[in-house]
């Protein structure tokens, strides 16, 4: 996935899955302050990105995020791994 | 020194309305909630095919995403009921609700029916794909309770609780003994159950599930000779209960006053009712309300047309009250609520007192010999004026219910 395809698919999952404004999810976006979200959420965000990318999501993985962008760090550092989770 | 209590708020989602001018509408021109579930059409086995699903409701805005992603259907019609209930007592957005001294006590059969087969799945798939931070919390036996708090912002205590069909009535009498002895000034109560197949399986496995598939408004059938079983049905219904100094200082509408509440347990059989103990709970009642059986002018039946409980609560019925008493279950429209119907048949024979009509039981024609005598209340609806009346609830697990209310006047 190119840079831009995972900022688009990170994007939609985001506006699908918290009912959010497509206009604010921006990579400077922060997470809990601009875009209401809070730790449940951020449980349901990494449960997400499992499926996305096929690889198991860690706390630690997750544990600098902040942004948008930080989010899409992660995310580009797992599609680099091997897939760990079966089926996907 | 005991508190007096009295209710000054109901609502309810149900099968005939949200609202009791509809209900009202409904019950006179013996309107029934009973449809053919068309989606249920795929289980083979399944001998019955009927429920009555709660008429489609709005929710108002502020139900936006974080306050329904903890939320089942059982949760956000129990929070509805309560909203609903709230509006009705005047007291949304009174600081009450949030000063420690409002409490819950509400309860389902069971949480949300999509979380618990979530989980199902997670054993038959070996995965667990499908779960969520929220799917335990739908599913959750406290789901509804702790929603309706959060809702709210409600910090008093939360009885919560699931003993299936006597949760709605144990949670009215729980709250009066809550707020009569002074632990809280006001309390939400109440049960509710939300429609999926699980406990129309339930019962027919047990072949107490009405097949009457072709006429569903034709059934449930209370105490008719030609009953076949019972319908599930869908609902939520709240009452606010309330120190009667606090309402009356707040100038509050009182609907009606709680005098009694009797729970027993028949310690006997998991699905058989005892009568003795039915009767035994109509008595308790009425020791603590302090009244002869005579003060009662109505009962309102737990009356779910199956074959043993309609035969053993008629008998413990006339044992208590005489063969003059009238009676009726709302069962025939409804169906069975299961959590719900414990507070769904409080409110409406609140409302029926206040009214000076009672409904009948609907589709009871031809009473079965085998149910002992009373003024079965049949056809239509019966002027009626009393002082007080009675309502019964039974539960798997030999759960008995009673509860006297007062007209206030």
């Amino acid at each position: 996935m190119r840079p831009q395809d995972v900022f688009q698919t990170l994007k939609n999952t985001l506006v699908e899955q918290f009912d959010l404004d497509p206009e604010k999810i921006t990579p400077e976006a922060r997470l809990y302050e601009d875009l209401d979200l809070d730790s449940i959420d951020a449980v349901d965000m990494i449960i997400k990105l499992q499926e996305m990318t096929g690889r198991k999501v860690s706390p630690e993985d997750f544990k600098s995020v902040r942004t948008v962008a930080d989010v899409q760090q992660v995310i580009e550092r797992l599609l680099a791994d091997e897939p760990t989770l079966p089926g996907t | 020194m005991p508190r007096r209590v009295v209710i000054t708020g109901c609502g309810g989602v149900t099968a005939l309305g949200h609202d009791w001018e509809s209900i009202a509408a409904s019950l006179r021109t013996n309107r029934s909630g009973v449809v053919r579930m068309q989606e249920w059409e795929k289980l083979d086995d399944l001998g019955s095919k009927l429920a009555a699903p709660v008429a489609p409701y709005k929710l108002p805005p502020q139900y936006d995403r974080k306050v329904l992603r903890s939320m089942a259907p059982v949760a956000v019609m129990s929070t509805r009921a309560s909203e609903l209930a709230l509006e009705d007592a005047g007291l949304i957005g009174d600081p009450i609700l949030k000063s420690g001294k409002t409490g819950i006590a509400y309860g389902a059969c069971a949480g949300g029916a999509e979380a618990t087969m979530a989980f199902g799945r997670m054993g038959e798939h070996r995965s667990l794909r499908g779960l969520t931070s929220n799917t335990y919390v739908q599913m959750m036996s406290h789901t509804g309770a702790v929603n309706i708090g959060l809702f709210f912002g409600i910090t008093g205590r939360v009885i919560p609780s699931t003993s299936a069909c006597t949760y709605g009535s144990q949670g009215i009498g729980f709250a009066y003994e809550t707020s009569k002895h002074g632990q809280q000034t006001v309390m939400i109560a109440g049960g509710a159950e939300e429609l999926s197949m699980g406990p129309t399986a339930v019962f027919d496995t047990l072949f107490a599930a009405s097949r009457r598939n072709d006429a569903p408004t034709t059934t449930p059938r209370p105490f008719d000779k030609h009953r076949d079983g019972l319908v599930i049905g869908e609902g939520a219904a709240t009452l606010i209960l309330e120190d009667l100094e606090h309402a009356q200082a707040r100038g509050a509408r009182i609907h009606a006053e709680v005098v009694g509440f009797g729970t027993n347990s028949d310690g006997a059989h998991i699905t058989q009712p005892q009568m003795e103990t039915m009767a035994r709970v109509m008595e308790l009642a009425l020791e603590d309300a302090g009244l002869p059986a005579s003060a009662i002018g109505y009962v309102n039946a737990h009356g779910t047309a199956t074959d043993r409980g309609d035969v053993a609560e008629s008998i413990a019925t006339q044992q208590v009250f005489g063969n003059k008493i009238p009676f009726s279950s709302l069962k025939g429209h409804f169906g069975h609520t299961l959590g719900a119907c414990g507070s769904l048949e409080a409110w409406l024979s609140i409302e029926m007192m206040r009214a000076g009509w009672f409904a009948p039981t609907l589709n009871l024609e031809e009473v079965d010999p085998a149910c002992a005598e009373l003024d079965y209340l049949m056809g239509q609806t019966r002027p009626l004026q009393t002082e007080h009346l009675i309502s019964n609830n039974f539960a798997f697990g030999g759960i008995n219910t009673a509860l006297i209310f007062k007209r206030w006047t």
